[in-house]
């Protein structure tokens, strides 16, 4: 929007709001009724609906977001925000693609008047027309990413967009498919993707109608009560598409659950080649069990079958994927040895916040490879031993008295940490203010040790956003860079932002990328939903704007070797909650990074450095084999230098270097 | 140019909508655009009457500084304030923004009790505090007042469970994602405040004990 319009606009809510607050001709006053009406109106400002939330006074001894970051201020637009950049450059932006779009852009264009007199609005002249854009954003908006060789699948509340990322400054759209639910959380395995369906719009046809609201009553029935509707063609659950011809994604399967499916996790157990499994969060209201057989929403002292306090695993048989289904549900919540369901008790909720019970998890990720996953379930983090993944076990759980709504989680690459994130405000609250302390709506780093967490230290976005951002800790994924644990995440309209999480209890910032508010009085849903590393770029999932594409750049927090490290990672496919291990080749532009974290953190002599890297540089620009000598001294040296080195990561940063240098690939 | 000719067209993208399993995918014209779910009655008469309803907690609310010194109510009360204050806006938004009144006509009322109400008993949602329980809960203090606050706020969020579950029991109501939304969130929140106040009710001692 630009000014002129703002402006316009702004006046235009305001009026509106008197227009329906004093319908009447206001009469001419006397003195102090004109007081009275100032106060009035003053007393109407305050309750503009349209106004964004007022922070709240810090509480004592928190600390907030720094208000004088250049973050903090940034123009507004929706496709024209200023952007602001560190150590990252924004390469590609792709608007989001026209099916996923209402109507037509042009809020005078007739169609979109016609669009909003379907929602049943009865006079859409007294709408402000970028209020008409905004309003029914959540329907299309943008949602999670997964990847597969050179293919990005974007969910949507409405579909999936697949784009073709093999040049990714020129990645181009392959296909809509419409298909609408929310929330649109995508995985992909070889040639099937799955997909969460939560809303009661959704239809196992993919149809866009939803249902149709009953006929009025008929005369003189005006008073009889009116049964509830079972929809034999409501989709609620996770769906399962053939995508082995990328432009013709064809259903396969729809797996019904009873409360939906808000998020889901692909599980791929090491010993089982005909199978993948899903776990399905599900976080939605209980439908009836007239449409889905055995659903309840009761209490589990009423019903100990009740579809609240778990999760589901459906099997996937990779020969026949159509036969998929719920093969369990396991009871996360449980005490095992009173079988109570709901033995967790959410933790202590902070000021305003309201309190979560855990009787679903949100996200769940998984990391096979450990055998372990790590839940993110309302009220606490969790930690499963998924050795047997369709009967996963509770090995710990944790509360903490800053967290509002434990969201998602993901590991290190040892498995020695997990990051959870908080999502205070759901995500459509503005909660990187000044006043909200930064202990809120922020990562929180776990140690686990023994499958025990323990908490370690916070991270949360440093610069403040303004009061129409909305703004917390979202998803995000590892990028690889050896000897380092590095974060991209997502935090909604506050950008992206990437953490160095190393040293569990400091965790730093060392690059971000944020815009500036979608419109700068009012808060319009928007901003980067996740924010992933995939083979050498970061790609991002724009709410309301698209897709963002975007690479990092060296800083003095992190080298081009750094950078280039993390590029010899390659994967055939990406679904960031089904982790796998990360595994560096022993390439010499590993062993260079390597180097500079040994430099910038003085763990070795300048001069020993000096003397490496020259090694390497013959052993690069040379044959392989006559550099290869000197490499192998190196190694043992440092192997010694590694026994007494000061911190336990150089030390393990010694021995990869030494690894390397025994066997260098070029 | 002749060297261009070699190079294959990039293919332009397809617009594809899947059906039932097993049943193929269509394809749509290029310039589909995307179609919001209705919005239901059901719908409207749900936000004006949460509206009302979330009302009531936050008058409720407002008695405790006078009424009572006991922390844990105290700073329940200011949690329930702040969020429901922060949601009547959200629900006002939402229906100015589809050009709907944020109030229920009589009429409207009428049909949705099945005018089998007096007016008294129309003006309530489900499990709002009655006229005369909302007049012993002003006149309540301490203890008392602590066991009248808690029991009437379980009593009203127990019917805010209820409306969202109407909501969703009827046919083409509860589509629309931010109602959607709004409705799963106010659920799960109450459901959770339920839980905490009939723990805190536990530990109030009761009138006979005193």
């Amino acid at each position: 929007m630009n000014q002129v319009y703002t402006v316009t606009f702004r006046l235009f809510v305001i009026s509106l709001l008197l227009w329906l607050c004093f319908p009447g001709k206001l009469q001419a006053q006397t003195p102090p009724a004109q007081e009275q009406a100032k106060a009035a109106e003053q007393k109407k400002a305050e309750e503009n609906p349209f106004a964004p939330e007022q922070a709240r006074p810090l509480p004592a001894g928190m600390t907030g977001s720094d208000a004088n970051d250049p973050r903090a201020k940034l123009k507004p637009g929706l496709y024209d925000a200023e952007a602001i950049a560190k150590g990252m450059k924004h390469i590609l932006l792709l608007k989001k693609p026209g099916p996923f779009q209402l109507e037509a852009d042009d809020p005078s264009n007739p169609k979109v008047q016609k669009t909003l007199g379907l929602l049943g609005m009865s006079d859409t002249s007294k709408i402000p027309k970028p209020f008409q854009l905004v309003m029914a954003q959540l329907a299309f908006a943008n949602s999670d990413l997964a990847f597969q060789r050179n293919h990005l699948f974007q969910g949507n509340f409405y579909g999936v967009s697949i784009y073709d990322i093999s040049n990714p400054a020129q990645a181009k759209l392959v296909t809509s498919m419409v298909c609408p639910g929310g929330q649109g959380d995508v995985s992909v395995y070889k040639n099937l993707m799955f997909m969460s369906v939560e809303m009661p719009n959704g239809r196992i046809d993919c149809g866009a109608q939803g249902f149709a609201p009953e006929p009025p009553a008929k005369a003189g029935e005006e008073n009889k009560p009116t049964l509830p509707a079972p929809q034999k063609e409501r989709f609620r659950g996770v769906r399962i598409f053939d995508i082995s011809n990328i432009r013709n994604p064809k259903q396969i399967a729809a797996v019904q659950t009873c409360r939906g499916s808000h998020t889901h996790t692909l599980v791929v157990d090491p010993k089982d080649k005909n199978n993948v499994y899903i776990y399905v969060s599900g976080t939605s209201f209980v439908r009836q069990s007239e449409e889905l057989a055995g659903c309840s929403g009761e209490a589990p002292d009423k019903n100990p079958n009740t579809s609240l306090f778990r999760i589901e695993v459906i099997k996937v048989p990779l020969a026949a994927p159509q036969n998929a289904k719920v093969v369990s549900s396991p009871r996360l919540f449980m005490d095992s040895r009173t079988g109570v369901l709901n033995a967790l008790s959410s933790g202590p909720t902070h000021d305003s916040q309201k309190p979560n019970v855990s009787d679903q998890c949100h996200d769940i990720t998984v990391y096979s490879e450990i055998g372990l996953a790590a839940g993110a379930c309302s009220g606490n983090g969790i930690v499963l031993d998924i050795k047997d993944p369709v009967h996963p076990k509770r090995l710990d759980a944790v509360n903490d008295p800053n967290y509002a709504y434990w969201h998602s989680a993901s590991f290190s690459n040892d498995g020695s940490k997990v990051v959870f994130t908080d999502e205070w405000g759901g995500g459509l609250g503005a909660r990187c203010r000044p006043n909200d302390p930064n202990k809120w709506g922020a990562d929180a780093v776990f140690n686990l040790k023994d499958n025990k967490l323990s908490f370690a230290g916070y991270y949360k976005l440093p610069a403040a956003q303004g009061d129409s951002e909305n703004c917390v800790a979202h998803n995000g994924s590892l990028i690889p860079v050896p000897g380092r644990d590095l974060k991209v995440q997502a935090w909604y309209q506050g950008g992206i932002s990437v953490m160095d999480f190393t040293d569990a209890a400091k965790p730093v910032e060392i690059a971000y990328f944020d815009r500036g508010p979608i419109d700068p009085k009012m808060l319009v849903l928007g901003g980067d939903w996740s924010a992933y590393w995939y083979n050498g770029h970061i790609y991002a999932s724009e709410i309301a704007r698209g897709l963002d594409i975007l690479e990092l750049t060296p800083s003095e927090l992190l080298t081009q070797n750094e950078i280039d490290a993390a590029k010899t990672v390659r994967v055939a496919e990406l679904n960031v909650q089904n982790q796998q291990r990360i595994v560096w080749p022993n390439k010499l532009v590993v062993a260079k990074a390597y180097l500079d974290q040994l430099e910038r953190s003085q763990a070795l002599p300048a001069d020993q450095i000096t003397a490496v890297r020259n090694a390497i540089q013959t052993a690069e620009s040379s044959r392989l084999t006559r550099g290869r000598a000197k490499l192998l001294s190196f190694a043992r040296s440092l192997k010694e230098s590694a026994s007494s080195a000061k911190s336990a990561v150089d030390a393990k940063r010694m021995q990869a270097l030494a690894e390397i240098f025994q066997r260098p690939v070029k | 140019m002749r060297v261009c000719a070699q190079q294959p067209a990039p293919a332009k993208p397809v617009v594809v909508q899947p059906g039932a399993p097993g049943k193929p995918t269509r394809a749509l014209p290029a310039t589909t655009k995307a179609k919001l779910p209705p919005v239901a009655k059901a719908d409207v008469q749900f936000m004006q009457g949460m509206i009302v309803h979330h009302a009531q907690a936050v008058e409720m609310t407002a008695l405790i500084e006078s009424h009572t010194e006991n922390e844990e109510v105290r700073s329940l009360g200011a949690r329930i304030s702040h969020s429901q204050a922060d949601e009547i806006k959200f629900m006002k938004r939402w229906l100015v923004s589809r050009g709907q009144p944020i109030e229920m006509t009589m009429t409207e009322m009428h049909q949705m009790h099945h005018g089998k109400m007096s007016h008294e008993e129309m003006m309530l949602m489900p499990g709002m505090l009655t006229a005369a329980q909302m007049a012993a809960l002003r006149q309540a203090k301490g203890d008392e007042f602590d066991r009248l606050f808690l029991t009437g706020m379980i009593q009203h969020h127990g019917g805010a469970l209820d409306m969202v579950k109407d909501l969703f029991d009827t046919a083409g109501a509860g589509q629309e994602a931010e109602l959607f939304n709004f409705a799963t969130d106010v659920d799960s929140g109450q459901r959770a405040e339920i839980r905490i106040m009939q723990t805190m009710l536990e530990k109030t001692p009761s009138k006979e004990k005193r």
